[in-house]
């Protein structure tokens, strides 16, 4: 933590660009046993589910899809149950899932950080609506399902509403949260420089909160794909979700294994966007742990 | 004092104030939900929902009837299966990745790139792997609570402070006796944590597999647990029941993580010292 | 409570004076009431530097949180300039940019950089022009030393220049009063040295009264006119110090007779009221 009394070393050591620092930590990375321990450890597990299933023919294995018969679907031209990465089928369920997640996750970050803000900010807001949250809060989402599915229409609101619901809760809890972890000096030292109370909440407890909000998104996208999962498995059409269970229904294996990498993938994606974008947009928190590493 | 405290708490404006916020909600949802008959007009979406009282009243006609609670027994049976599997798996895991750098740099990428995939996708190979849906269910249960558990014992156990581990060591301390009496209790504040939302996950995770795959036990009906309990009374078009039965799994899953909260107070004391 | 006003310290400094009475600020949590300031009365002339000298956990900072209005007092009053800021009909004082507080861990936005920090005060006034607050600014840091550190966020510059950051951004608003909470408490005993001599240089420059807070009997004396070492809790004056020792001062006052001779009669009755707090098993804060 203890940084150089001398102001101009701090000043330049921020100055390094980052297309630098990035090859440093690249080159650092491959010196080290980590990667290599990694492609083993894949290896390793890519290996014990092509042994058992494909040579083995362990018991139970052996009704599992290999991985051979995965990944020739996947990549294959003219795939044999009819879905890989030259299909428009397949991109059609990643963007039916995906327009879902987006919807729900931008609709429930707009009402939720706003209405946690509030719950930190004010007191009285929150005596008033914290209980009710908290009574509602343990009620699983998926346990929403037939409701949902009663209360809208159709079968695509029903799942974005069990997507939208998941984050809602998720967001809103952290940026109240958020707004409760700001030091109390902070607030006190900007009424002090004679801010208001409107100011106050425009420079202290909105970016005060950011850290927690933007801990609160990445748990908001991950439990907005945990519910859109369940969401398309029980209703709706297309999807990813939907992929997975019509793909058993149909006993068409490997099928179940492609949508399930597939969401893996693009699950971590989302979360690394939203990542990234808190990186962004808080300089100031990555620049103040960047020292504190060294 | 305590009581007088507690007393205190329970009358005080805060409670007041957030007991007219629920009282509002329920009369709003009442009347939303009676609004066809009350004024002609059906509101959107609260038209379409089971009023409260109608709910109250079903979850009476319920309280009496065993295959209700047996619902319960379901649930929690299957919660508490892997639950438990994940702890036993999951902390020995989480403690032996922090401790070996090796196995970490071998399995923790593999595990990180596993840990997107939310477990209701593995439902359906869950099911095609495990001879019986019982096991299957847990199966998705238990990858429920394991991921959630895993992440936080291994962060728990790498961020304990150096120095306790050297002033151990000065003090003459086995490697034994450091895991036992170092670096077991400094994680144990994260596996308690891990455990309450790994326990909610858990939650989830059931209610969704039952409806899923049907109520699990062949047939279902009978022994099919909460979240069957849902979905048959979805089917069976007798709304208020979904209600009864959300409003049950809201319990069930707030004193399951409640319980393990106050266990893990139990287990560090030393944590309630400011 | 006799007060010998320190001459060089009114020479040129007319606003700013605080008179304490008969202060009483009773906590009572669960109806567990604890006296935290007992019949507190203290009178600070304009451009003092007062030294508020106690254990830890004493009740200093509620007499500074009162003076702040962070929060209100059980009785007596605070005016400020003949001005009521506390009293009867008015327990808690209304925050404002004429007594600015510098805290204990530091309270520089972390998400600002220095220089939006140190422009906070007059941007929320908003009675300057952004160009003419940016230019004021940027001509303080250099006055202070903070030139080639305007765009550095707070977490990235050493905790000592984090500090004189703070100063300098309460001096942007001109108060009258600066209220220091202990705020080299975190620093090692190098640092703390040139962060006084750099506090009194600021002071020099722009003479505004001081209420400062420390249990470090050493700053206490270096930097002030005057000390006035308060009791255990419940916290009361228990005995004043003045400190004859000319201003300007340098680090060499540290070594000087004199010096000695206050830090003997201050020590004997610090160390009792240290030991009772430290039997009464307070915790610091």
């Amino acid at each position: 933590m203890d940084k150089s009394m001398d102001p101009t070393t701090s000043a330049s050591s921020s100055e390094v660009s980052s297309a630098a620092l990035t090859m440093f930590r690249l080159s650092s990375w491959l010196k080290s046993p980590r990667p290599y321990l990694m492609l083993i450890g894949f290896a390793a597990v890519l290996a014990f589910w092509f042994f058992s299933v494909e040579v083995w023919k362990l018991p139970r294995f052996v009704d599992m899809p290999g991985p051979t018969e995965v990944f020739t679907e996947w990549f294959s031209k003219e795939p044999y149950y009819g879905l890989s990465v030259y299909t428009p089928e397949y991109y059609k369920h990643i963007g039916i899932s995906l327009r879902r997640i987006a919807f729900a996750f931008f609709l429930a970050t707009a009402l939720g950080v706003p209405l946690g803000l509030f719950l930190g900010w004010s007191k009285t807001f929150r005596e008033f609506i914290f209980p009710l949250f908290e009574l509602l809060r343990p009620i699983p989402v998926l346990a929403w399902v037939p409701l949902a599915i009663i209360m809208f229409a159709g079968s695509e609101t029903p799942v974005i509403f069990l997507t939208f619901l998941a984050s809602f809760f998720a967001t809103t809890l952290n940026t109240m949260l958020g707004v409760e972890s700001i030091d109390e000096s902070y607030s006190r030292a900007a009424r002090c420089l004679g801010a208001n109370r409107w100011q106050t909440f425009k420079h202290v407890v909105v970016p005060g909160a950011m850290p927690y909000i933007f801990t609160g998104l990445q748990i908001s996208i991950g439990v907005a794909w945990f519910s859109l999962v369940a969401g398309e498995m029980v209703s709706g059409q297309y999807g990813l979700g939907y992929l997975i269970n019509t793909s058993y229904m149909m006993i068409e294996y490997p099928k179940i294994i492609i949508g399930m990498i597939t969401l893996g993938i693009v699950g971590y994606t989302t979360s690394a966007m939203v990542r990234i974008l808190g990186d962004y947009l808080m300089q100031w928190r990555v620049r103040e742990l960047a020292l504190g590493d060294n | 004092m305590n009581i007088k405290n507690f007393r205190s708490k329970l009358f005080s404006r805060a409670a007041l104030r957030g007991l007219i916020a629920i009282a509002i909600f329920l009369v709003i949802w009442e009347v939303g939900a009676r609004s066809e008959q009350l004024f002609g007009y059906r509101f959107p979406f609260l038209g379409l929902v089971p009023p409260p009282s109608d709910v109250f009243v079903s979850w009476g006609g319920l309280i009496g009837n065993p295959s209700y609670w047996q619902s319960w027994y379901m649930s929690f049976l299957r919660v508490f299966g892997g639950f438990t599997a994940a702890m036993i798996i999951g902390i020995p895991l989480g403690l032996f990745m922090a401790v070996n750098k090796t196995f970490y740099g071998m399995y923790f990428p593999t595990f990180e790139i596993m840990r997107p995939i939310p477990p209701l996708a593995w439902v359906p190979a869950s099911i095609i792997f495990w001879p019986t849906q019982e096991l299957s269910i847990a199966f998705v249960t238990f990858l429920g609570a394991f991921y959630t558990i895993v992440i936080n014992v291994l962060g728990g156990a790498r961020s304990i402070n150096k120095q306790y581990l050297q002033a151990a060591q000065s003090m003459g301390a086995s490697q034994w006796d450091i895991f036992r009496r170092i670096v077991l209790p400094a994680t144990l504040p994260s596996i308690v944590v891990g455990s309450a939302v790994g326990m909610g996950i858990t939650w989830e995770v059931v209610v969704a597999a039952e409806m899923i795959s049907g109520g699990g036990s062949s047939g279902g009906g009978e022994g099919g647990g909460l979240g069957f309990f849902i979905w048959s009374s979805y089917v069976g078009g007798s709304y208020e029941q979904i209600v009864v039965g959300m409003i049950s799994i809201g319990i069930a899953g707030y004193f399951s993580s409640e319980l393990l909260r106050q266990l893990g107070g139990l287990l560090t004391p030393w944590l309630k010292t400011r | 409570m006799s007060t010998v006003i320190t001459e060089q310290a009114t020479d040129t400094v007319t606003e700013g004076a605080i008179r304490i009475e008969d202060v009483v600020k009773i906590y009572d949590p669960d109806g567990a009431a604890v006296m935290a300031v007992d019949h507190c009365s203290i009178d600070i002339p304009a451009g003092e530097i007062c030294m508020i000298v106690g254990p830890s956990g004493c009740g200093k900072t509620t007499l500074l949180n009162a003076i702040a209005g962070f929060h209100d007092i059980t009785s007596g009053s605070i005016h400020l300039d003949g001005e009521l800021l506390c009293g009867p009909g008015q327990p808690e004082a209304v925050p404002g940019s004429d007594r600015i507080v510098v805290f204990q861990n530091g309270a520089l936005f972390p998400w600002k950089t220095n220089l939006d920090n140190i422009a906070f005060g007059p941007m929320m006034a908003g009675k300057l022009s952004k160009q003419e607050i940016y230019d004021k600014a940027r001509s303080m840091m250099a006055d202070a030393g903070l030139s080639g550190t305007e765009n550095n966020y707070p977490g990235e510059v050493s905790s000592g220049l984090r500090r004189r950051v703070e100063i300098v951004r309460a001096l942007m608003n001109d108060p009258k009063v600066l209220l220091f909470d202990e705020p080299y408490r975190a620093l090692d005993s190098l640092t703390k040295s040139v962060m006084h001599e750099a506090l009194l240089e600021i002071y020099y420059r722009n003479k505004v009264t001081i209420f400062f807070i420390t249990h470090d009997l050493e700053e206490a004396i270096f930097l002030g006119h005057r000390l006035i070492i308060m009791s255990s809790r419940p916290c009361k004056p228990k005995k004043i110090v003045e400190v004859d020792i000319p201003h300007p001062r340098d680090y060499s006052v540290l070594t000087s007779q004199r010096f000695r001779e206050i830090m003997n009669e201050a020590k004997d009755v610090v160390h009792e009221e240290a030991q009772k707090a430290f039997d009464a098993g307070e915790k610091e804060g």
